[in-house]
């Protein structure tokens, strides 16, 4: 498992082209007014914007950390903690909640080690909560990235997770 | 700019100057708006709505202190509209605001509190979601009650503006808006330097340094333990003013009897320890200045500005003056000869100091000065501490008999009495320096090139056969203005003073709160209480460090001589690069 971590950094280059981007900036004459693209760009490279991402983008742009800090917390779309590969969004609508999204939630939390809003240690998964997706018929559903699920049962749910699980590490196999 | 308009104020007509705010104009004749956000220091931000005037021809409110004036303009300020949108606006502030000015430290000195009773704010009916920040007590002498920040923005622009830091900016938004360090890290493992400026603009209690006043009564009740008071020079210049006094007046001699009164055993002068100060730093850069040693030698009295060279400016660190400051020379004197002297244990022995500054508390727990595992200074308190412990014990400052200081750390010259503004560490080395190495006294003794407060002063001064060119700074703005120079152009000075409070230590981060008729960084306000000090520096018979007989006879019996080898172990410190999160970039490039 821990595995699958070690080898996304083995092969990251995301820092090099986060530094290329700013560059790409910085040569329009960019500088001060590029924070809001580079850490678009930042996010989209990353998944989230770090401390040290922080940092780097600082020293490029000489904008202070307090000050960047304080733009990435202004806007709800940049996050500072690392998100999954995959986000789960379990509905917590009426009519999910009313046919048991309550336990669906609390089985992902325990196959999964995690609580709300948190990201397994491997960065495979994000559990977040949702209140209502708009498909109230299939109830209870979630949503991993674009896809719904519906109509759930515990047992769906940790055989989800399985599959999930056993594709991402064929994935990281066939990198390496 | 300059030419004179006609304005409108409440159907009165008022000639007042063109190219100014609304707010600059009826400030000078006679209005006072209600303000928060702003501060005639500090870039104008126009956040917070307080000063809202109407103005004839605008549909909305006018916020005075944005708005420039023009001929002719009709401005209200004191409709009944605009008193209720004025009072819903602080109403608003005071919603989330905790109910606690009852044992609020600001109680009787914020602004929020006098805007509430002048802008006639009443029992509030319906009270809003109270912030429930954790304060943070990180470090050793700045805290952070998040609860009670209006976000007015002023500590922001201060650190960033004047101070050059950058340790702090807004986070998130709306009701979860905050003030915070990068990262949201804990103030302690921040870039923050402590200078404490921050807490000077701040309107309310949401800044403030660490107490220390319960642990020093606690102190103060142990009879086993010796107790000890150094006071320096900038508090006696100031305290009365937390007592009502007219600023600019010298409070010296009743502060040392109120000390004595708290239960102090000894009260001794930091203006002691300045002079030997002097000396060490004088003779260091006379070193230097002879053997080919690295210049321009820095002064290293100033903490804040000590953690700023380390964090942001290391390449610098070798040409800072490996002198303790004044403070910490003391508490090591105290602590081996002076224990020596009195046969005392230095661990029974109880040092305290009064400072004007926030950061010597920082000072007090480094490492690098403890003489043999020995910490140095047990417990620093701010001036505002002291007065609030004086009051706290019942003792009258203003009327108290003033007393003496106590032999034999009591003595000082006037070149010590000026290291509490800007330009006087510098001065008093010259008087010392000059003396020292042409071997004949300076005619005259007042450098006036030096007072004042202009960011960065300079002056060359004929020493024998050499030209010295001396610069002072105050403000780490400033400071790191005179570092960009001497990276330019590294043989341009051979000594700098920095000071990191702009003024110096009479406007350090811990003096009384500016009052009522001045506010924070006024240049009277300042200048009243720069003169005090250099009316004792006239008033004295001995105005040289070096002819300071107390001083003479500390080498004799003790240090042996400026420099050896028993005051480089004693007086002298070392300094290290800091790398703490969040300080790769300082703000200028
Ligand atoms: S900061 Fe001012 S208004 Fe707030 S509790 Fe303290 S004294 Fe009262
Ligand atoms: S104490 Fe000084 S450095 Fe620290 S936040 Fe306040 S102004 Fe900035
Ligand atoms: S901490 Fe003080 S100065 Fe800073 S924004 Fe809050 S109220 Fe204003
Ligand atoms: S003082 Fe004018 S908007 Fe705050």
């Amino acid at each position: 498992m821990n595995n699958n971590l070690k080898i996304r950094e083995d092969i990251d280059d995301r820092k090099e082209k986060l530094v290329k981007f700013i560059d790409e900036k910085r040569g329009k004459g960019y500088n001060k007014s590029a924070l809001m693209s580079v850490l678009h760009k930042a996010q989209e490279i990353y998944g989230f914007i770090s401390t040290e991402v922080i940092e780097e983008i600082s020293m490029c742009l000489g904008i202070p950390t307090a000050s960047i800090w304080g733009v990435v917390t202004f806007y709800h779309f940049f996050t500072t903690k690392p998100r999954g590969k995959y986000i789960i969004s379990v509905c917590l609508g009426t009519a999910c909640y009313v046919r048991g999204s309550k336990r669906i939630l609390n089985k992902l939390k325990e196959v999964l080690g995690i609580g709300l809003n948190e990201t397994t240690k491997d960065r495979l998964f994000t559990l977040e909560a949702k209140y209502c997706l708009g498909c109230c018929g299939l109830s209870p559903v979630m949503m991993i990235n674009d896809e719904v699920y519906e109509k759930l049962t515990t047992k769906k749910v940790v055989e989800i997770i399985k599959n999930l699980k056993a594709e991402s590490e064929v994935h990281y196999s066939e990198i390496n | 700019m300059g030419n004179t308009i006609t304005i409108i104020v409440n159907n009165k007509p008022y000639p007042v100057e063109d190219g100014q705010t609304i707010m600059q104009a009826l400030d000078k004749i006679g209005f006072h708006l209600p303000r928060l956000c702003y501060h005639p220091k500090l870039s104008v931000e126009g956040a917070c709505r307080m000063c809202i005037v109407e103005v004839e021809g605008s549909n909305n409110y006018v916020t005075s202190c944005t708005a420039k004036v023009a001929e002719g303009m009709k401005i209200s300020t004191n409709t009944a509209e605009l008193r209720k949108a004025r009072r819903d606006i602080l109403e608003l502030l005071l919603d989330s605001h905790p109910v606690d000015c009852n044992t609020c430290e600001r109680n009787g000195n914020c602004e929020l509190q006098d805007l509430a009773r002048s802008i006639g704010v009443k029992i509030r009916q319906f009270e809003g979601e109270k912030k429930q920040y954790e304060i943070d007590l990180s470090s050793p002498a700045i805290t952070r009650d998040p609860n009670k920040c209006i976000l007015c923005g002023r500590c922001i622009r201060m650190c960033s503006e004047i101070q050059g830091v950058n340790a702090i900016d807004f986070t998130n938004r709306g009701f979860d808006s905050t003030v915070v360090t990068a990262f949201n890290s804990p103030i302690n493992s921040s870039v923050c330097i402590n200078c404490g400026q921050c807490i000077n603009v701040c309107p309310t209690a949401a800044l403030s340094e660490k107490y220390y006043t319960v642990e020093l009564f606690r102190e103060l009740s142990d009879s086993k333990k010796i107790k000890i008071v150094q006071i320096a020079p900038a508090v006696r210049a100031a305290i009365g003013e937390a007592f009502g006094m007219e600023p600019g007046t010298n409070m010296e001699k009743q502060t040392v009897a109120t000390l004595r009164k708290l239960g102090f055993d000894k009260v001794f002068d930091t203006q002691f320890s300045a002079d030997l100060t002097i000396m060490e730093e004088g003779y260091e850069f006379l070193n230097r200045l002879t053997n080919n040693g690295i210049l321009p030698m820095i002064t290293s009295c100033s903490p804040a500005w000590i953690k700023y060279a380390e964090q942001f400016h290391d390449e610098i660190l070798p040409n800072i003056s490996t002198c303790k400051s004044p403070m910490s020379m003391m508490s090591s004197i105290l602590k081996t000869y002076y224990a020596k002297k009195i046969g005392a244990d230095p661990l029974n022995i109880l040092s305290v100091a009064v400072m004007p500054c926030v950061a010597k508390k920082y000072e007090a727990q480094r490492e690098e000065l403890k003489i043999d595992g020995i910490g140095l200074t047990d417990i620093v308190i701010t001036t505002r501490e002291l007065a609030w412990m004086i009051k706290s014990a019942g003792i009258d400052l203003v009327s108290t008999k003033g007393e003496e200081f106590d032999n034999i750390f009591g003595f000082s010259s006037g070149a010590a009495t000026i290291f509490g503004v800007t330009g006087g560490v510098m001065e008093a080395a010259l008087r010392s320096a000059y003396e020292l190495y042409v071997g004949e006294t300076v005619v005259d003794i007042e450098f006036n090139e030096l007072r004042g407060f202009k960011g960065i002063k300079e002056a060359e001064i004929k020493m024998g056969d050499k030209n010295i060119r001396v610069a002072v700074a105050h403000g780490i703005g400033n400071a790191n203005a005179i570092l960009e120079i001497v990276k330019e152009d590294p043989s341009r000075y051979q000594f700098i003073e920095i000071m990191s409070c702009p003024g110096g230590c009479i406007n350090g981060g811990g003096q009384p709160y500016a009052g009522s008729e001045y506010i924070a960084l006024n240049e009277n306000l300042l200048e009243k209480r720069a003169s005090v000090l250099y009316q004792i520096d006239r008033s004295k018979t001995i105005r040289r460090s070096h002819e300071n007989p107390e001083i003479q006879r500390l080498y004799k019996e003790y240090l042996e001589r400026p420099n050896g080898p028993k005051s480089h172990k004693i007086l002298h410190t070392r300094y290290a690069k800091k790398s703490p999160r969040g300080v790769v970039y300082n703000g200028k490039m």
